[in-house]
C-alpha cells in the first residue's frame, strides 16, 4: 500500500505535469485567440510569434540554467547587447569576416557570464548582486563601444539573411520560417541535452537541490557554478548575434527589460526559483506562452500597457498553480 | 583488527571565539570499529571533519598509512579513501537515489562530458542488492523516509570502496530493525578490513558494535579504551569528568485528572486514521511507535501546522479551532520540532531575540517599536532558569550545543506563556549529560502545572519519563499503557500492530 502512496505521489508531482500544464495553457491561448480574431491564426502571424520568441527564448534557455542552480542572472538583458555591439564593432568597424564577428559576440556573452560566475562562487557575492552589477557594467560599456549610435550591417547582408532568409523555405516552398527560429529551436535542444544528458546539466540540479551535500560529495562546486553562469552568458551572446542580425543593426539602448521576460519564460514553464527544478521544454512553452499572449491581445486591439498588465498577472498565476499543486502530496 | 592506518596527532582546530579541538590524539586501525564519543561540543564532529577535508585543521598531522598527509577539501579526502556520513542528511533531494549516490563520479558514455544513466542505475541496482536494501534507483529522495535517505547516505559512503568509513550518529534517525541492519552491514565491512569510525550517543550501541572507544571532552583528548574492558557507567563518566550519572527512573508525581487538553476522531488522509486521546494537567503523556507511524503528523495537526480533514479539539473543555500556529499559541499550546534548526530556532539570530520570538507582541510599544531594554530582562531569565551555556545573549544561535539550542526553544515557548507543549523527540542528537538535564526540565514543568506530550523513537526515554504511553501505527493509535504497565515489549507490539 505504501508503495501505491508513493507512485501516486510522484506521478502527480513528477515535472511532466507541470510542462503539460503550460503546454496546455499555450494551447488554450491558441484556441482562445483563434476564435476571437480570424487573423490570429494565419501562417504569417504564427511566423510572427516565432519569430518574436526567438531572442526571448534562447535568453531563457541561459537563464534556465542558473535559476535551476538557485541562483538568478539579472544581466542577460544588457549582456545581450553589449555582444550584439561587440558584433557590429568586429563586423562594420573592424571589418573582420562575418563568422569571425560573430564568434566574438558569442564570446562576449561567454566572458560576462565567466566573470559573473567567478564573482559569485569565489569571492561569494550573492547572485542577485553580482548580476545587477553586471547589468550596469554591460549596459555602460554598450555605450562606450558603439559611440551612442547603433551600429549598421550594410556592408555585410549576409549577416542580415543568416538571421531573416530561410533555409526552410528553401526547402519546402511556401514554409518561409526565418532561421532565426532554427537558431532558436537548435539552441533549445542543444541546451535540453546539456541539462539532462551531461555532467554539467547534472551539477545544475544537484548545486540546486543542496549545494553544501554536493561540495561534501567532492564536486568543485565553485567550477562548476562558474561553468553555469558561463554557460548563461554564452546563451546571451547568442541572443545579441540574432537580435543585431534580425535588426540588421546592433542597438546600444536596446535590452534592459528582456532579462524580466526570459525569467518570466523560465518560471512559467515551471523552474523553481528555490533550485533545484526546470526543464528546457518548460521554459520554451513559457516563452511562446508570453509572446503568443502579446501577439494576440495586440490582435484584439488591447493595449500594449495592458499587455504588460497581463503578463504579470500569468507569472504569478503561474507560480501560484505550482504552489498548490506541491501542497496536495 | 590489524595494523594501524590512520594516526592523528596534535590537532588543534579554532573557531571565532571557540577553542574546538586542542591537541587531540586519535588512532585507527584496520578491520576496527572505533567508537568516539564525548558531549555534545566536545569536538568529535570537529575532528572528523578535519579528517573528512570539510575544516582545515590549524595544527597537527594526519598519517594515513604510514605517510603524512594533507586533506584540503572533502574530493581529497574521498580520493584517499576516507568517507564521512554526516549528521545532517546530505542528499540532493531532487535527484534519484542513483544520481545522489554516484554524484561527482558519474560513470560517462562515449563522450567524457555524457552521462550514463543506465551504467550509474545499474551499479546503483548492485550496491543496493550487496546491502540487501530494497529501494529503486530512479526514486527521486524526496519522496523517501528519512530512515531510507539514511541507508542511501550509507550506501553512497560505501560505494567509494572506502577504507576508512566515518559515520557521524548514523542510529540517530533509524528503527531498532534499520539499526540491526546497519550493523551487519558494519560488521561486514569489518572484516573486510575497513577502518570504521562511529559518532554516537546511544552508549548501549557501542558495546554491541565497537571494538576500541575513544573519549573526547571539551575538544580535548580522554582517553582511548577497549570497548570490551570497561562499563557503560565508565565512558560516561570519563565524557562527563564526574561519576555521578542519575539512571533511575524520574517519573514525576501523579497528575491531576483535570483534562487540559482532548482530541477526538482527527483525520487527515492516510497519515491520521480516527485519532483520540487526552491529556492531563501537569501530566507527561509518551507518544511512542516507529519512524513513520503518524505521530509527528498528530502533533502538527494539533499545533494546526497542516489543516485535519475532520476531528475536534477541545482546549480546557471547551471547543478550540485552531487552523494555524498562531491560534494554536493563543490556545496555550506549543510544537517543539525535532528539526531544531528549521522549524526551532532562527539561526541567524541571537539567543535574546530568539527567546523573546513567540511573546514578540508582548514587547511592543507603539508602532511596532521593539522596547529592547524589556526583552533583555525575559531572556536573561530564562538563560538563568534553564542554564543555557552561551557567552551573551548577543550569540547567534547556530554557534551554541545541540542541548542549548533545545533549550533555547523551551525558552521561548515559556515566554509565550504556553501551557501545554509538545516535544517531538526533544532528545535527538543530544548527548547523555544534556538529555538528563532535559529530562529533569520537562519534570520540573510539568510538577509546575505545564502539561507535555512528549514523543519519542527510544523506548527507554519513553518508559522512563511517561505517566502514559499512547501508541501508533500506521496513523491509528493502536494501543495505550499506564508507565506501571509498559514495556519495551507491550510497546513494540503495538507498535507493529498493522492494520488487517
Amino acid at each position: 500500500m505504501d508503495n501505491q502512496i508513493v507512485l501516486k505521489k510522484s506521478l502527480f508531482r513528477s515535472d511532466a505535469v507541470q510542462r503539460l500544464l503550460a503546454f496546455g495553457a499555450l494551447i488554450l491561448l491558441f484556441i482562445v485567440f483563434s476564435i476571437a480574431s480570424p487573423n490570429f491564426f494565419q501562417f504569417d502571424n504564427i511566423v510572427g510569434i516565432l519569430l518574436a520568441t526567438a531572442v526571448n527564448g534562447i535568453l531563457a534557455l541561459g537563464v534556465t540554467f542558473v535559476i535551476i542552480t538557485a541562483g538568478i542572472d539579472l544581466s542577460i538583458g544588457t549582456v545581450m547587447t553589449l555582444s550584439a555591439v561587440m558584433t557590429g564593432v568586429f563586423i562594420t568597424f573592424w571589418h573582420l569576416p562575418v563568422p569571425l564577428g560573430i564568434l566574438g559576440g558569442l564570446a562576449t556573452g561567454a566572458i560576462a557570464g565567466l566573470i559573473n560566475g567567478s564573482i559569485i562562487a569565489k569571492m561569494k557575492v550573492p547572485p542577485f548582486i553580482a548580476t545587477l552589477g553586471m547589468l550596469y557594467i554591460a549596459k555602460g560599456l554598450a555605450l562606450v563601444f558603439s559611440g551612442l549610435k547603433p551600429i549598421y550591417f550594410n556592408d555585410t547582408p549576409e549577416f542580415n539573411n543568416m538571421a531573416m532568409s530561410s533555409v526552410l523555405g528553401a526547402v519546402i516552398p511556401g514554409f518561409d520560417v526565418p532561421n532565426a527560429v532554427l537558431i532558436m529551436f537548435g539552441a533549445a535542444i542543444v541546451a535540453g541535452l546539456i541539462l539532462t544528458k551531461t555532467v554539467l546539466g547534472r551539477y545544475t540540479f544537484a548545486l540546486g537541490s543542496n549545494e553544501e551535500a554536493t561540495r561534501l560529495s567532492g564536486v568543485d562546486v565553485d567550477r562548476w557554478k562558474i561553468a553555469v553562469y558561463t554557460l548563461g552568458g554564452l546563451f546571451s551572446g547568442l541572443a545579441g548575434v540574432v537580435i543585431a542580425a534580425r535588426l540588421n543593426s546592433a542597438q546600444p539602448s536596446l535590452g534592459q527589460g528582456y532579462e524580466l521576460d526570459a525569467i518570466a519564460a523560465a518560471v512559467i514553464g515551471g523552474t523553481s526559483l528555490s533550485g533545484g527544478e526546470g526543464t528546457i521544454l518548460g521554459t520554451v512553452i513559457g516563452a511562446f506562452i508570453i509572446s503568443t499572449l502579446s501577439n494576440g491581445l495586440r490582435i484584439l486591439s488591447v493595449p500594449q500597457e495592458w499587455q504588460t498588465v497581463v503578463t504579470g498577472t500569468i507569472v504569478i498565476l503561474a507560480v501560484y498553480l505550482d504552489i498548490v499543486r506541491r501542497q496536495q502530496q | 583488527m590489524g595494523d594501524v592506518i590512520l594516526t592523528m596527532e596534535g590537532i588543534s582546530k579554532t573557531f571565532p571565539g571557540v577553542r574546538a579541538l586542542d591537541n587531540v590524539a586519535f588512532e585507527l586501525q584496520k578491520g576496527e570499529v572505533h567508537a568516539l564519543v564525548g558531549e555534545n561540543g566536545a569536538g568529535k564532529s570537529t575532528l572528523m571533519k578535519v579528517l573528512a577535508g570539510v575544516y582545515a585543521k590549524d595544527a597537527g598531522r594526519i598519517l594515513y598509512k604510514g605517510k603524512e598527509v594533507e586533506i584540503p577539501n572533502p574530493g581529497a579526502a574521498q580520493h584517499l579513501g576516507i568517507s564521512m556520513i554526516h549528521q545532517e542528511l546530505n542528499l540532493m533531494p531532487h535527484l534519484t537515489v542513483a544520481q545522489n549516490i554516484f554524484i561527482g563520479r558519474e560513470p560517462r558514455a562515449a563522450l567524457s562530458f555524457v552521462l550514463d544513466e543506465k551504467a550509474i542505475n545499474e551499479k546503483t541496482q548492485e550496491l543496493l542488492a550487496l546491502l540487501h536494501l530494497r529501494l529503486d534507483p530512479r526514486t527521486k529522495v524526496s519522496a523517501l523516509t528519512v530512515a531510507k535517505q539514511q541507508m542511501v547516505e550509507i550506501a553512497k559512503a560505501l560505494s567509494f570502496n572506502s577504507e576508512i568509513l566515518i559515520m557521524d550518529e548514523p542510529t540517530a534517525a533509524l528503527t531498532d530493525a534499520e539499526i540491526d541492519e546497519l550493523f551487519r552491514i558494519i560488521r561486514q565491512l569489518r572484516e573486510k578490513g575497513v577502518g570504521i569510525v562511529h559518532i554516537s550517543h546511544r552508549l548501549e550501541e557501542l558495546k554491541q558494535i565497537s571494538d576500541r572507544v575513544t573519549v573526547m571532552r571539551d575538544g580535548r583528548y580522554v582517553d582511548t579504551v577497549r570497548t570490551g574492558e570497561v562499563t557503560i557507567d565508565r565512558i560516561i563518566s570519563m565524557m562527563v569528568g564526574r561519576t555521578i550519572y542519575e539512571s533511575s527512573p524520574e517519573v514525576p508525581e501523579k497528575p491531576s485528572q483535570e483534562i487540559v487538553l482532548e482530541a477526538k476522531n482527527l483525520n487527515r488522509g492516510n497519515l491520521i486514521k480516527n485519532v483520540s486521546f487526552n491529556l492531563k494537567k501537569g501530566e507527561i503523556l509518551g507518544f511512542a511507535g516507529l519512524v513513520g507511524s503518524g505521530r509527528t503528523e498528530v502533533a502538527r495537526a494539533v499545533f494546526g501546522a497542516d489543516r485535519i480533514e475532520s476531528g475536534e479539539i477541545f482546549v480546557l473543555g471547551k471547543k478550540a479551532p485552531i487552523k494555524s500556529p498562531t491560534d494554536a499559541v493563543r490556545y496555550g499550546v506549543a510544537y517543539l520540532s525535532e528539526d531544531r534548526k528549521r522549524y526551532g530556532l532562527t539561526l541567524k539570530m541571537d539567543v535574546e531575540a530568539n527567546i523573546v520570538l513567540a511573546a514578540f507582541q508582548k514587547f511592543m510599544g507603539m508602532l511596532g517599536w521593539v522596547n529592547s531594554s524589556k526583552t533583555h530582562t525575559p531572556a536573561d531569565h530564562f538563560v538563568k532558569m534553564l542554564s543555557i551555556k552561551t557567552p551573551s545573549l548577543q550569540q547567534k544561535t547556530s554557534n551554541l550545543s545541540g542541548g542549548n539550542q533545545q533549550k533555547v526553544v523551551i525558552g521561548k515557548w515559556l515566554a509565550a506563556n504556553t501551557n501545554i507543549l509538545i516535544f517531538d523527540e526533544p532528545t535527538r542528537g543530544i548527548d547523555v549529560g544534556a538529555k538528563s538535564e532535559i529530562y529533569r526540565l520537562l519534570n520540573d514543568l510539568a510538577q509546575q502545572g505545564k502539561s507535555i506530550i512528549m514523543i519519542s523513537s527510544e523506548l527507554p526515554e519513553i518508559l522512563r519519563m511517561s505517566h502514559r504511553i499512547i501508541v501508533m501505527c500506521e496513523g491509528r493509535i493502536t494501543g495505550e499503557l499506564n508507565s506501571a504497565e509498559a514495556t519495551q515489549e507491550k510497546i513494540m507490539k503495538f507498535a507493529t500492530q498493522r492494520a488487517a
